[in-house]
């Protein structure tokens, strides 16, 4: 566990840079950067969703997993370094709206979740039928389907309500 | 337009929108439902232009592509429109005073108008085109333009947080 007055005292050292400065003055950076890393979640959980709903054989069931994960799993990887840069631009123009946030953290374990998830049903696409192999592969790729959607609506909603539990 | 005004006084007086303004979690959780739905709808449309556009996904013919998307991006939208409205009716004088609120639903009609003319005018010989990986002009004007609009109803959408509350 960091200590909290580390965290405190690299938000304030973070606030002082002269690229916090920027982002903070010009009132338009912020948002301008929200709605970009809004767009590149809204790619990334449109297509988890699609392979998603595509294991639980709800949408396109007579196309191959193959070709849906083919099609929506390797655009994540990019998409998300694009998230990762805007985000920690916005960390930089408000350091303590995040670092001093406990819904921030929730929002980066989240992330690793889904994010490990993504990967594996990448790395399982490598073997056709992975998921249909007998009755306990199915079962466990519908949860591992399911856990993938949880985990980005927990995101969503994590990114939200970091506008609403900020440090004062 | 006085009736319309008389239904919005109506529903910004009334006992839900008051609960939406008082409660402290109500807001924030319709608005994450909200940002959901959006990124859905924003998302599975993308889909549909980038293949209209002849980018993405030219190994499907472009109606299988609409019948397997639009459903959900459907599904989505309808969310989209009652979270939407719930945050409306709670701050309605408020939020049609904004300029890019007024300017977001605008762009709602805008790109409506864009998909019906594409399905009634541009899409009536779909057949003969929908398995080329590269569509005619009119169906590539119509996904990019779906783009453009979808990108532009996200920016109004964040700079009305903006404008509106702080956050």
């Amino acid at each position: 566990m960091v200590d909290a007055a580390i965290l405190n005292d690299f938000s304030e050292w973070l606030a002082a840079t002269s690229l916090s400065h920027t982002v903070q003055t010009a009132g338009w950076i912020i948002p301008a950067l929200q709605t970009i890393h809004i767009l590149c979640v809204a790619v990334l959980f449109s297509s988890a969703v699609l392979v998603d709903l595509r294991i639980w054989r709800l949408l396109q069931p007579d196309v191959p997993l193959l070709d849906v994960g083919r099609r929506f799993l390797p655009l994540i990887w990019p998409v998300v370094l694009i998230l990762l840069v805007t985000g920690s631009l916005l960390i930089v123009g408000e350091p303590r709206r995040s670092l001093l946030n406990s819904t921030f953290y929730a929002k980066m374990a989240l992330l690793a979740v889904a994010l490990v998830l993504t990967g594996l049903l990448q790395w399982s696409l490598s073997s056709p039928g992975f998921w249909d192999r007998d009755m306990g592969r199915r079962v466990a790729g519908r949860l591992a389907a399911t856990a993938s959607l949880l985990a980005w609506c927990g995101i969503i909603f994590a990114g939200r309500f970091i506008a609403y539990t900020q440090a004062g | 337009m006085q009736p319309l005004a008389d239904v919005i006084s109506y529903l910004e007086n009334s006992g839900i929108a008051d609960n939406i303004r008082e409660n402290d979690l109500l807001f924030p959780v319709i608005e994450s439902v909200h940002v959901l739905a959006i990124c859905l709808v924003v998302g599975s449309i993308l889909v549909v232009d980038l293949r209209l556009l002849g980018l993405a996904s030219t190994k499907w013919a472009v109606g299988r592509v609409t019948r397997a998307i639009l459903p959900l991006t459907w599904g989505a939208f309808v969310v989209a429109v009652f979270s939407g409205g719930l945050m409306f009716i709670s701050n309605a004088t408020k939020y049609l005073g904004n300029g890019f609120f007024i300017a977001k639903m605008v762009l709602i009609g805008v790109a409506g108008l864009n998909m019906v003319v594409f399905h009634f005018v541009g899409a009536r010989d779909l057949p003969k085109w929908e398995n080329q990986s590269r569509p005619p002009l009119r169906a590539r004007l119509a996904g990019g333009l779906s783009i453009l609009l979808w990108v532009a109803l996200v920016v109004c959408g964040r700079w009305i947080g903006f404008t509106m509350r702080p956050g």
